[in-house]
């Protein structure tokens, strides 16, 4: 179908893990390298230069937020997607406010894992149930209940009703094919919706957001 | 009683008995005298007098000092209506009540019983046993005269006697009341308690026929699929074993195997994740935002939510079972999916209890609701709600 597969790159601390990945994702896209370091990946990504890193959130040197920083002021079109087991909400939340397109799980399907990656690719944001469940946590408290309220900004800081809702199908387990069929919008719309919540996350200067990162001195 | 004293003092039983009614009819005493006898004298083969054991009673005594404001009260009401006579009979009857207190506090268990049992015929008064076609008559008869001696009495009260008159013929009227409807009151009473101890006993068995449910009979129907596993077959049978001991002996809550009991709806949440995972060899995809200490409402959705998993992963087929939980301000809810079989809600067979008994109507019984939505080839979704109690400070 693409005249020219996906060039995706590997990486993660565990050799068998990313020997699974490989398999997974079969013919489908082509992996063009694999690294197991903050500094590896790095050099790798300089090099090769591929359309999607896929990219675990914990890793040796500093984290997948490490390799995001180092590597986007070079190469902008790189697209990361968070994969990992499961992990601290902050550290999730922090891989994307560096620049990740998204977050699955590992125990995502090759299928499911093939079409993230696309979606990615493509620029669209991918939320598996987790990282849904992550930000609707995140966003939950009431304005003003954290930070100053002068700081405030209601187009960053907080999710729309129809956001909230998306969010919360996908955090139910349901594809957004199914949420657009059960809120009677396009599928084109869900994403869309997706992608702002995305946008909202990387963007909003909300002090509990703020705050999970540098609890982990990463800002 | 008389008995003793007959043979303390060396008096004819009847003569004792004579005397004691015809004291406590003319001043009070009698009754006072009768009650001291009781607390004093040791019974028959014992040595110590329910008094020796009354004096170590301090609340018992507490009770009976309180029956003095009541004394000086009512003397105060005696003697405001100039009935100097009934004082005496007032200070004798309070006496014996103080005096009947500790009595009914310190004597032993015979003495306890016939006392139960003398009241027992008070408050059969009304019973439905009791409602024979004569008594009611006597009854309508009774309450009727009172009624109107009240009356005529509240007539002509101001002429006679003044206040007192008037005080007598609202007496008169209030006994006339409760001769003619104490017994519909007692009645209802009665079967207010009992419906009420009704209920809580049906709803006691309902939760404990779902925890059977969940625990014993779901080991049950996978020991039937494993039969020809005989290993599995004993592994399940241990840890249903341990899970029932722990629960009947201990108190512990089913669901809580092995480990000490969640604090909290997520950690409640992430043991169901792992206990499912690890008995069904399913993935549960769990997702929670917020968290909340647990009640017992929400004990009882975690509960629910335990049973729709494990639903979910032995008869949909799917390999993945998606639970959701969200805290909201002021209830929580959960989703339970999974992209299997899915069946026909209408069709659903009455001998599996699973859903009807245990996920719905457990939720109803705290308060929640409980729906599923499933279409034969189109998977499942369990939806739970509860609502939450406002935190008490």
């Amino acid at each position: 179908m693409n005249p020219a597969p996906l060039r995706v790159v590997l990486v993660d601390d565990h050799h068998l893990f990313r020997a699974g990945v490989r398999t997974e994702l079969g013919d489908a896209v082509d992996v063009v390298g694999e690294a197991e370091d903050v500094a590896g990946a790095v050099v790798l990504v300089d090099g090769a230069v591929p359309d999607v890193v896929l990219l675990d959130v914990h890793l040796p040197g500093g984290g997948g937020r490490a390799v995001i920083e180092a590597v986007k002021q070079g190469h902008p079109d790189v697209r990361f997607l968070a994969l990992s087991v499961s992990d601290a909400p902050e550290d999730v939340i922090s891989v994307i406010r560096a620049g990740a397109r998204g977050y699955v799980t590992k125990t995502i399907s090759g299928p499911e894992l093939v079409d993230a990656v696309r979606r990615v690719a493509a620029g669209d944001a991918v939320f598996s149930p987790r990282l849904a469940g992550f930000v609707l946590d995140a966003f939950a408290t009431m304005p003003g209940a954290d930070g100053p309220p002068a700081s405030f900004d209601p187009e960053l800081d907080q999710l729309s009703p129809r956001e909230r809702e998306v969010l919360r199908h996908i955090a139910r387990g349901y594809t957004y094919k199914e949420i657009a069929r059960d809120l009677s919008i396009s599928t084109k719309t869900v994403e869309s919706h997706v992608s702002a919540v995305l946008r909202k996350l990387q963007l909003s200067t909300r002090h509990q957001l703020t705050r999970w990162a540098t609890e982990r001195r990463l800002i | 009683m008389a008995g003793g004293l007959s043979r303390r003092l060396g008096i004819d039983v009847t003569v004792v008995r004579i005397g004691l009614v015809l004291l406590a009819l003319v001043s009070g005493f009698g009754a006072a005298g009768y009650v001291a006898a009781w607390l004093f004298l040791p019974v028959e083969g014992e040595t110590a007098t329910i008094a020796a054991r009354a004096a170590k009673d301090r609340r018992g005594l507490a009770l009976a000092i309180g029956c003095v404001p009541l004394l000086i009260a009512l003397g105060v009401v005696v003697s405001v209506l100039g009935l100097g006579f009934v004082t005496s009979l007032i200070w004798g009857l309070v006496l014996a009540a103080a005096g009947m207190i500790l009595v009914y506090r310190n004597e032993d268990e015979t003495e306890r019983v016939r006392i139960h049992r003398a009241l027992a015929t008070l408050t059969e008064i009304g019973s439905p046993a009791h409602r024979s076609r004569r008594s009611f008559a006597a009854r309508i008869l009774l309450g009727v005269v009172l009624l109107a001696a009240g009356l005529a009495l509240l007539a002509i009260g101001h002429t006679y006697r003044g206040a007192l008159g008037l005080v007598l013929g609202a007496v008169l009227m209030a006994g006339a009341f409760v001769v003619l409807f104490g017994p519909w009151w007692l009645r209802l009473a009665r079967d207010l308690v009992t419906e009420r101890n009704a209920r809580i006993r049906a709803e006691e068995r309902a939760d404990m026929a779902a925890e059977v449910h969940d625990s014993v009979l779901q080991t049950l129907a996978l020991i039937q699929r494993n039969a020809d596993q005989p290993q599995k077959v004993a592994q399940l049978a241990r840890a249903q074993e341990r899970e029932l001991r722990s629960w009947l002996f201990d108190g512990v809550a089913p669901w809580s195997l092995g480990g000490a009991e969640p604090a909290t709806l997520a950690a409640g949440v992430a043991l169901i994740e792992r206990e499912v995972e690890a008995t069904h060899g399913v993935a549960v995809d769990s997702v929670t935002v917020g968290d909340c200490p647990l009640d017992d409402d929400l004990r009882a959705l975690l509960a629910a939510t335990r049973e729709a998993t494990v639903n979910a992963a032995k008869w949909s087929g799917a390999p993945t079972v998606s639970l959701y939980v969200e805290v909201e301000p002021t209830s929580v809810s959960v989703y339970v999916r999974d992209r299997g079989v899915g069946f026909d809600p209408e069709t659903v067979d009455g001998d599996r209890r699973g859903i009807t008994e245990s996920v719905c109507g457990r939720m109803a019984r705290h308060g929640g609701t409980a729906a599923v939505h499933s279409r034969p080839g189109k998977g499942t979704e369990v939806e739970l709600r509860v609502p939450r109690h406002p935190v008490r400070a």
